[in-house]
């Protein structure tokens, strides 16, 4: 029996799905693994509608990748039978991996937007269970010069804007931060501001590698950006960025969330460098703005003083409750929770495969 | 003559095959590898999708052997299958 106050947890991983349900955000019933021996790079869960859907996509080193849902919190899975996200005959192209999983807003029902690689956008209209490609990003003139990150070349980061219907920003690795203001008809890259150090040009139009975006809760022309070193905010809906790293151990990390419903707090989770893949001093820490980047407060209460594995970039979320949750999962399989906002956490399951896509909600239904 | 190509289905993909083992068509003569799947994946597209991508290509890690050739070193999915041959597809070992 699932109450209006029930989080679900879900945590997706190397090697399959976990899913938990909780009443009070403390104590977490688990079931899994779902899709065992599939990797489980991005999920969504809808909670829109009266409805609670999870989505998510699912990929096989054999059988390549798919996208499934649920509506029953994992008893049981559907998998439309020509696949959610297909591409068409045209783009003479195949999909890779299903990188992000992003339900809209509650006044646009059934719109669900998906990041892919190889780089695309694709909107769904009916509830993740069929997307159409976006054709202004996928023939986009910068596209033979965007790269591939070494996790693959996708769009990670999808966000639509919640005020302007045809305001969408995307957020590729590498070419960085790109912009449409007419309903993905026409895209443009915004990353002024934004450095570039691995290239010859530093201050590029394009090319960045941002690892993860997040957009304010209340002010939509506001986001955050942790780049590939550089940790960044614009408030004028992209086309400046400023840098918002001071007060932080390391600019480097892949991991930005906003605050679900409060203007001017965000987390990020800092890794040491680039060429030192591990959290600074070898102990894990989130930290918290409530400034909007201003400044910084650590968060390491329940977390472990030496952890050596690092939190990749959709492998932590925020839920939608009040104070917020803070959830994150490493490489080394544990999955931290936090009730309050991030001042303390437990960790909820360890052991788990390495956790790539972490996501969490009040639950419906 | 009319005569049944044989595929053999992993057991991985049988969930996707209503639990057969094998699936059998009837031809009267050669057909091409994709030709089959056509037909195959017209029933089972969960199944198809998991052995060729939309482009129609084999997925890397999938090999698919007639009566025990591997078919990418014969002519990918255009290999001709004759009516009374078997079709093998086996995932290959790959995975950490």
């Amino acid at each position: 029996m699932v109450t209006a106050q029930t989080t679900v947890l879900a945590i997706g991983t190397k090697k399959g799905l976990w899913l938990a349900t909780s009443q009070d955000r403390e104590q977490w019933s688990f079931s899994g693994p779902h899709f065992l021996m599939n990797e489980i790079p991005s999920i969504g869960i809808d909670t829109r509608g009266g409805r609670t859907r999870i989505m998510v996509g699912v990929r096989s080193e054999h059988w390549g990748p798919t996208v499934a849902h649920s509506d029953d919190l994992g008893a049981t899975w559907t998998e439309p039978e020509q696949g959610a996200i297909r591409f068409p005959e045209d783009a003479n192209s195949a999909l890779e991996r299903v990188w992000q999983i992003y339900p809209d807003s509650a006044d646009r029902p059934g719109v669900v937007w998906a990041g892919c690689e190889p780089i695309s956008v694709w909107k769904s209209t009916d509830g993740g269970e069929h997307f159409e490609l976006n054709r202004g990003l996928w023939d986009h003139p910068h596209r033979s010069q965007w790269g591939a990150g070494f996790g693959g070349a996708a769009a990670h980061t999808v966000l639509p804007s919640p005020t302007d219907e045809r305001t969408l920003h995307v957020a590729m690795s590498t070419g960085g931060v790109y912009r449409s203001t007419d309903s993905g008809e026409t895209w443009e890259a915004r990353n002024h501001g934004i450095s570039a150090y691995f290239m010859p040009d530093p201050d590029p139009e394009f090319g960045q590698c941002v690892h993860k975006v997040a957009r304010d809760a209340q002010v939509p022309d506001r986001l955050y950006a942790q780049n590939h070193h550089g940790v960044y905010r614009s408030d004028d809906n992209a086309d400046t960025w400023t840098s918002i790293a001071d007060g932080l151990p390391a600019d480097f990390g892949f991991v930005m969330m906003a605050h679900p419903s409060r203007s001017g707090t965000a987390w990020v989770i800092p890794i040491k460098a680039d060429g030192e893949r591990i959290p600074p001093d070898g102990k894990l820490a989130v930290h918290r703005t409530d400034d909007a980047g201003s400044s910084w407060t650590r968060l390491d209460s329940g977390l472990p003083q030496s952890e050596f594995n690092v939190v990749l970039r959709d492998a932590a979320a925020v839920d939608t409750a009040e104070p917020a949750g803070v959830y994150f999962g490493t490489r080394g399989g544990s999955v931290y929770a936090s009730a309050d906002e991030g001042n303390s956490f437990t960790e909820v399951i360890a052991h788990l495969p390495d956790v790539l896509c972490v996501r969490a909600a009040v639950v419906v239904g | 003559m009319p005569a049944d190509v044989t595929v053999l289905v992993p057991s991985l993909l049988r969930q996707f095959t209503d639990g057969h083992e094998e699936l059998r068509l009837s031809v009267d003569g050669p057909v091409t590898l994709a030709e089959m799947l056509d037909v195959l994946g017209a029933q089972y597209p969960i199944f198809n999708r998991r052995i060729r991508d939309e482009t129609g290509s084999l997925r890397r890690y999938v090999n698919v052997y007639v009566e025990r050739d591997d078919v990418r070193r014969l002519r990918g999915t255009a290999t001709e299958v004759q009516p009374g041959q078997e079709v093998l597809i086996i995932q290959s070992v790959a995975g950490g």
